[in-house]
């Protein structure tokens, strides 16, 4: 059989080829329509939710003190005043979880990938990681109320927020950062040793760099997707209407926290106000997305 | 600067796998030893234990001596930091450093040793470019990262970088293999140039190419599937190729091998 395939002086006879049979031509039909019926499904619900943000929330955002005023002496049925004092809130309670959870969670990366040899102590700190990353917000925000609270006598504030949305993040970064370092060539680290670089310097000045647009998007997408987190704030917190910028001390808004106060309001500026901020932290979390892609592009590895 | 390698009674584990044993082999300064032999018998092994690449791999290990001048690189006391500074390898597939430019690559090693004066690392630049004949093709984009180069530039590029630091040895893991033949060349040529200068040790495929570059050609075998690599013989080149004194060898090298 083969012989006859593949002798020289036998070429292929017409028709060598057959077209394709209808058979496949309807599989082939059947699932190219399946397939673009599912991604409708999926997209529907997208649009449909942003149309409806969008069109019920756009008019607060038009109002000039919305991005500038806090809602501090403003009642329940006025239309003025503005989120600052919750847009302030959501983006320094993230951005002080971040500074915690960002250090802690490269670190880990990299005992995990560059020291751990997949030990024991590593396995248990990847089935740790893995078992926070599975933990509701709920119960962090529970955590670390039985901690800071009931056990430290502590305030509520802003910081212990903060704590709560650090065991949030930490393992969404290790496990991106992690993924980012096992993608960097072993070839990499025994060229740097091949010339008598030690093991901590090429971690630094090789693998790090290497990794470094990844990890950076890791890290923003991570912060962006803690802002949008309840469960915290509605437990850790108290709601105030007016700005307050210490994070240790006292009630403090945010977006969320916002949200659900005015969804007590039954004005219809209550109503705006609700829409307008969920449209606020959207537009919040796209901004952070954005910047990650653009960092992204910046530090990523050029060849030419 | 180039130094003589004495090895003795090496044994190489991977963890409970023995993988060669009892290789004696010395090799002379400004000489090229090439390192035969089929896929698996440990070339690889022996040459990364040379430089202390080995232990690199976990659960990896070594028993026996290797004399560098007389001075083993294994005893306890030596750090393997510095007996890679002072042995230089260059892999099979070439691996610049993506973040970096041309000229950042070429220096890297000294860069991360610390050193700053730029006039200095410019000079470096220059100089072991030229040595790895590259200087002429990238001296107009130093300042383009090194991932842009042809496979054959990116290896005479790592060929630069090794010789920057002024290893006294150079150990080659097929540097050809993923090469066109006129790159080939080119670093054959770059071999028999650097000769002057360094002690290198090469594991090649490439008979012709052993012939061609070596002055010295071990052999290695492997006795069976599971069992360690053996160095069968080593002797000057001409002889191995002309008249070897094992029969393994001569059915290897003629292609009755298996
Ligand atoms: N990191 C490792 N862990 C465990 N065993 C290994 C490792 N690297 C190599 N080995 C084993 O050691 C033996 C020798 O491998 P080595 O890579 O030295 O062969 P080689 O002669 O270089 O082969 P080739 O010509 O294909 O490159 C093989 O049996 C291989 O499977
Ligand atoms: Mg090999």
């Amino acid at each position: 059989m083969t012989a006859v395939l593949t002798d020289p002086n036998r070429p292929a006879q017409a028709p060598a080829f057959q077209k394709i049979s209808t058979a496949r031509q309807i599989k082939n039909r059947l699932a190219t329509v399946l397939t673009g019926l599912t991604f409708l499904v999926a997209v529907i619900p997208l649009v449909w939710l942003l149309y409806t943000v969008i069109s019920n929330g756009y008019e607060a955002l038009l109002n000039g003190d919305w991005w500038f005023k806090s809602l501090k002496g403003v009642l329940p049925e006025q239309f003025t005043g503005g989120v600052y004092h919750a847009l302030y809130g959501s983006i320094v309670q993230a951005l002080v979880c971040a500074l915690i959870a960002v250090p802690i969670g490269i670190l880990t990366a990299i005992y995990l990938v560059e020291y751990g040899n997949n030990g024991r102590f590593a396995r248990i700190t990847t089935f740790m990681v893995d078992i926070l990353s599975g933990v509701p917000s709920i119960v962090a925000a529970l955590f670390v109320f039985a901690l800071w609270v009931t056990t430290f006598g502590l305030e509520t504030s802003a910081f212990a927020v903060s704590l709560a949305l650090v065991l949030l993040m930490l393992p969404v970064v290790v496990r991106s950062t992690e993924e980012m370092l096992r993608l960097v060539p072993d070839e990499l680290r025994e060229a740097s040793y091949a010339l008598g670089v030690p093991k901590w310097k090429t971690i630094v000045k090789i693998v790090l760099p290497t990794a470094l647009s990844g990890i950076v998007t890791g890290v923003m997408l991570a912060t962006a997707r803690v802002m949008g987190e309840t469960a915290p704030v509605l437990v850790l917190v108290g709601y105030s209407r007016s700005i307050n910028f210490d994070v240790f001390d006292g009630n403090m808004a945010s977006l969320p926290l916002l949200i659900y106060n005015e969804l007590l309001n039954p004005e219809p500026a209550g109503q705006l106000r609700v829409w307008g901020a969920a449209l606020t932290l959207i537009l919040l979390i796209m901004f952070f997305n954005l910047v990650a892609t653009v960092i992204s592009r910046f530090s990523a590895i050029k060849t030419k | 600067m180039a130094k003589r390698f004495d090895i003795k009674d090496l044994n190489i584990y991977y963890g409970k796998f023995h993988a060669v044993s009892s290789v004696n082999l010395a090799v002379p300064p400004r000489n090229v030893t090439a390192f035969i032999g089929p896929s698996g018998c440990g070339k690889s092994t022996v040459l990364r234990s040379l430089n202390r690449m080995h232990e690199v791999a976990p659960g990896a290990r070594v028993e026996g001596k290797v004399l560098l001048d007389g001075e083993d690189i294994y005893a306890s006391t030596v750090d393997p930091v510095e007996v890679r500074r002072t042995i230089g390898m260059v892999f099979q597939r070439p691996n610049p450093f993506p973040t970096m430019s041309i000229r950042d690559n070429v220096v890297a090693g000294l860069k991360l040793a610390g050193v700053k004066n730029k006039k200095k690392l410019d000079e470096v630049a220059e100089r072991s470019l030229r040595g790895a004949n590259l200087w002429n093709e990238v001296k107009d984009r130093l300042d383009r990262p090194g991932g842009g180069l042809s496979g054959g530039q990116q290896q005479r590029l790592c060929i630069a970088r090794a010789i920057a630091v002024q290893p006294d040895v150079l150990l080659m893991d097929e540097p050809c293999s993923a090469l066109d033949p006129i790159s080939t060349l080119a670093i054959e040529d770059l071999i028999t140039e650097l000769k002057k200068d360094f002690t290198i040790v090469i594991v090649t495929h490439n008979m012709q190419q052993a012939a061609r570059v070596s002055d010295q050609t071990a052999f290695f075998n492997l006795l069976g599937v599971g069992q360690p690599g053996q160095l069968i013989e080593v002797d000057d080149t001409e002889k191995i190729f002309s008249n070897p004194s094992q029969k393994a060898t001569e059915d290897y090298i003629s292609g009755r091998f298996g």
